[in-house]
């Protein structure tokens, strides 16, 4: 082959690649990213609705801190979260930031002991273990928590994320209002200090090391425990009972009164039967459009998208573990959608919703 | 002389140590190979060559999107890279004394020292923030940038290397500077920068860590370079560290490919830069 | 004088050539260049707001904003180190096997071959086999000894290093060793040494340079390869306790944390220490080539 005509050949694939036909079908495609924490169920929503309206929705699961991050920077069409943003954290953005909650979920407490027996643990002593107080598996305060198991002398591993997570935040939140120590000692955040243990990378990393590991604890989304068969903790809650973490005691601790904007933390609940650890999780997305150069059609892609996840797409939810979102979350969730706009103008009227 | 006799069994029994310590040393490698090969070759398949990944924890798809996604990032990388390292190379053989040829040897040097990771940072600042998003390109862009010193040195070497006589005689038959270079010196060099071409491919086409914040990932078909796009590693890195063992079985299976392809792109350059 | 013409067109297309040539050595230079200015630019802010402490702090709190490199420096310089002493007796024994005993033949190709295509598997392959075999096994050993038994940690991923280094210091040595001029090895026999005397008295003094040399290169490796270490080492933020501890190293902060990082003194932070590992693995680098080129202008 001889060299000059290479190089008119790279040119023209070159020119032909930046023109093709393939970067035509732009409006077709929504890109989100974020917490991992309802990754199982976007994924089979995304799948789901590419079956029913060939629009591809790419989902990268790089942390809640991630999809916080990203759709700051505007590289993508939603974050999406399970921390919600402070009212600090909205000043850093330049524009009007959505909350759109999708599911309920619960942060479970997940370890990995010799024949996997279901423990009972209290706040304090949690957070005594994520403090790196309690070291070994049969400390007294464990085992006077759990009198009929026999625990080993094990060592215990903790296991935490080493992203920016939603699922951190929920967690931390819980134990910042659970123990003054680990308010003042670590705090809140989407990514914290951690005193001890391994990290993992996302809720995946995280199920993946505890599973590995013998000794091991960690908090995890429910799905994840569960599709990887790894036993759950019953935390005690506010009211004194040790609740086992599912798709009721989710829901009672979600049937709160929800402010407009949907920015609710629901850690520590109040009610009798309801799991302390759980949380909304939500979806990011800036209220006016028209932004970067965004064109109309992709506003109305993102609407759609949305409004058929806090519909039709909330048949998905219960068969995954996560809870359906209350009827008065929905109508919140439906208000919020219909404030989306293009120009200032509702986007919602024209992609024929009500 | 018994004690020279001593000498020459230490020599022997040394020779044998040494050599056994050699022998281990490529212990490792047997094992990643075997251990990929058991865990691998069995996941592949039709249906896991040619279709996309299913939703996380059921079971069934493949790793076609992944597939696509490394030609297309390789393709770019090439195109980006293939030319202008080439020009650069020439200009490091025909000018090897200036300033100029002097510092971009060197830059070229430190390029190929610096961490891919680090090059990953520099191509999100360099196109993901620009064109603000996520992107083939910019994964293109990052590999290419990884490439561009293989090209270079091998093109500048294998340059270095055809005897002048050969430049000289079509210089004066009056064949014009830029013919003699790119009509006569570069196929004669062609083999030379072929390896280099070939061994830059078999580096880019297993690097992950420059992928994580440029190409992205997309569990769907792409063809679009301005869109994220998945690759072969980026799907291992995600699939090994799940906790679900059909991913596991996937990332297995992809490795296998991945492995497989560069290492028999390793041996042909072996073989060609061996035949020269 | 339509020769005329055709003559003047090829002598523009020639400088125009030239031209071109002259533009992509300088494009090459201004690309070195902008990395550095971009890096920089990048981490004005975390260099404005911690200067040079940021390498003697040991804190990395995303919460309170404060950022402190040390355990990622100690981390990176330990499993790197590490790494090296591990591979170090290997790297010497087969570039005297490579470079003495077998030369030529069947025998030596393949052992060429199969010690030097671990470097061709790619860094998240050789990561993933390290979680699914080395891990167990180190898991294990750990609990013999009654340590916690993370498996992943400082040393799994020093391990890991040490295969993927090995065949740039073994590569470079054996090309020293095969350097040794064949008068000096026959003066040597003549005196009557031994082999093994004369690869100790002769051969490896002077492939020194050349030893060294691949030792600093694959030191440079090893500083920054990222994706089988962010794998195994177990992304601890503090400063490890001893060489089974989890760790993290700069490249392996950065892998986990670039995309999600919240806040600009967070990815600034980042941003330096991509700077840091950059201007790090360039010094390391130019001193191992440094040493090469003496080698070759040894010969």
């Amino acid at each position: 082959m001889k060299i000059s005509n290479l190089f008119v050949l790279i040119f023209a694939v070159s020119i032909f690649l930046l023109n093709s036909p393939f970067a035509a079908s732009q409006d077709k495609e929504l890109l989100g990213a974020g917490a991992t924490f309802p990754y199982v169920l976007y994924s089979k929503m995304f799948d789901a609705y590419y079956k029913e309206t060939g629009v591809k929705v790419n989902y990268q699961s790089i942390g809640s801190g991630g999809g916080i991050r990203q759709l700051k920077e505007k590289t993508v069409d939603f974050g999406a979260s399970d921390a919600f943003l402070s009212d600090a954290q909205l000043k850093e953005f330049d524009a009007q930031v959505l909350h759109i909650p999708i599911a309920l979920g619960a942060v479970v407490i997940t370890y990995n002991l010799p024949g996997n027996p279901e423990l009972k643990l209290t706040p304090d002593v949690i957070a005594d273990i994520f403090l790196g107080k309690i070291k070994k598996w049969n400390d007294p305060r464990i085992t006077s928590l759990n009198p009929e198991l026999k625990l080993p002398n094990m060592n215990i591993t903790v296991v935490h994320r080493s992203d920016g997570s939603g699922t951190t935040f929920v967690f931390v939140d819980y134990l910042s209002k659970v123990s003054k120590e680990w308010e003042t000692k670590v705090g809140r955040g989407t990514s914290v200090a951690w005193p001890v243990g391994l990290g993992g990378k996302g809720n995946e990393g995280v199920t993946g090391l505890v599973k590995q590991t013998p000794g091991s604890i960690g908090y995890v989304e429910l799905i994840y425990a569960k599709q990887n068969k790894l036993p759950v903790a019953l935390v005690k809650n506010k009211s004194g009972k040790f609740i086992k973490p599912d798709l009721s005691s989710i829901t009672i601790a979600g049937a709160v009164n929800v402010p407009e904007d949907t920015r609710i933390s629901i850690t520590d609940t109040d009610a009798p039967d309801g799991y302390p650890i759980s949380s909304y999780t939500w979806i990011l997305v800036y209220k006016e459009q028209n932004y970067k150069n965004r064109s109309l059609e992709r506003a109305k892609q993102l609407v759609k998208l949305l409004w058929w996840m806090i519909h039709d797409g909330q048949k998905y939810n219960e068969p995954l573990d996560y809870a359906k979102l209350p009827d008065n979350v929905v109508k919140l969730g439906e208000k919020i959608i219909k404030s989306i706009t293009y120009n200032g103008k509702p986007v919602y009227k024209e992609v024929g919703i009500k | 002389m018994t004690k020279y006799e001593l000498r020459i069994i230490k020599s022997k029994v040394i020779s044998v140590i040494l050599t056994f310590i050699t022998i281990v040393s490529t212990f490792p490698f047997l094992l990643v190979l075997y251990f990929i090969m058991k865990n691998g070759i069995s996941v592949i398949n039709w249906e896991f060559l040619t279709s996309l990944p299913k939703p996380v924890g059921e079971p069934g798809g493949g790793i076609l999107n992944a597939i696509i996604g490394t030609a297309i990032l390789v393709t770019i990388a090439l195109i980006l890279s293939v030319p202008f390292g080439i020009l650069a190379g020439i200009y490091l053989a025909e000018r090897s004394e200036t300033k100029i040829a002097f510092i971009s040897r060197l830059v070229s040097e430190i390029l190929q020292g610096v961490p891919s990771i680090v090059i990953g940072i520099i191509a999100y600042l360099w196109v993901v923030k620009p064109i603000g998003y996520f992107s083939a390109l910019s994964g293109g862009v990052a590999l290419g940038i990884i490439m561009l010193p293989l090209v270079i040195k091998s093109t500048e070497e294998i340059l270095k290397l055809i005897p002048h006589e050969l430049k000289e005689a079509s210089l004066a038959l009056g064949v014009p500077y830029y013919k003699t270079i790119l009509k006569v010196m570069i196929p004669a060099g062609l083999s030379g920068i072929l390896t280099g071409v070939l061994t830059g491919i078999a580096r880019i086409a297993g690097e992950t860590a420059p992928l994580l914040f440029t190409a992205f990932g997309n569990p769907f078909l792409s063809f679009n370079i301005l869109k994220p796009i998945s690759a072969l590693p980026l799907l291992i890195f995600t699939y090994a560290i799940s906790p679900y063992e059909n991913w596991w079985a996937k990332a297995w299976g992809a490795s296998c490919i991945l492995v497989f392809f560069v290492l028999s792109l390793n041996i042909i350059t072996r073989l060609i830069s061996t035949r020269r | 004088m339509a020769n005329q013409s055709t003559k003047k067109l090829e002598l523009s297309k020639d400088s125009l050539f030239n031209l071109l040539l002259v533009v992509s050595a300088v494009l090459l230079v201004m690309l070195g260049v902008g990395f550095f200015l971009s890096l920089f630019q990048a981490s004005l802010i975390s260099l404005k707001e911690f200067g040079l402490s940021f390498f003697v702090k040991a804190e990395w709190d995303p919460v309170q904003e404060r950022f402190g490199a040390l355990p990622f420096i100690y981390g990176t310089l330990l499993t790197s180190f590490i790494a090296l002493a591990i591979s170090l007796p290997f790297s010497i024994a087969i570039s005297i096997v490579l470079g003495e005993y077998f030369q030529k033949g069947f025998f030596a190709e393949v052992l060429r071959y199969l010690t030097e295509l671990i470097a061709g598997v790619p860094s998240v392959v050789l990561g993933f086999w390290g979680l699914f075999f080395l891990v167990p096994i180190i898991r294990e050993l750990e609990m013999k000894f009654d340590l916690p038994p993370y498996g992943v940690g400082i040393f799994t991923a020093s391990l890991i290093l040490a295969f993927m280094i090995l065949p740039y210091s073994a590569s470079i040595g054996k090309d020293a060793m095969r350097l040794v001029p064949n008068e000096l090895k026959e003066a040597a026999y003549a005196l009557g040494t031994t082999r093994w005397e004369m690869i100790k008295k002769i051969m490896l003094p002077y492939a020194r340079s050349g030893i060294i040399a691949g030792i600093i290169l694959s030191l440079g490796r090893a500083l920054g390869e990222t994706m089988a270490v962010t794998m195994v080492i177990g992304n601890y933020h503090g400063i490890p306790e001893n060489i089974f501890s989890p760790g993290n190293t700069i490249a392996s902060v950065i892998a986990n944390e670039f995309t999600e990082a919240t806040g600009e003194v967070y990815l600034s932070s980042l941003m330096y220490l991509g700077l840091t590992l950059f201007i790090v693995t360039t010094v390391v680098n130019i001193i191992g080539r440094f040493v090469l080129k003496k080698l070759q202008s040894q010969r």
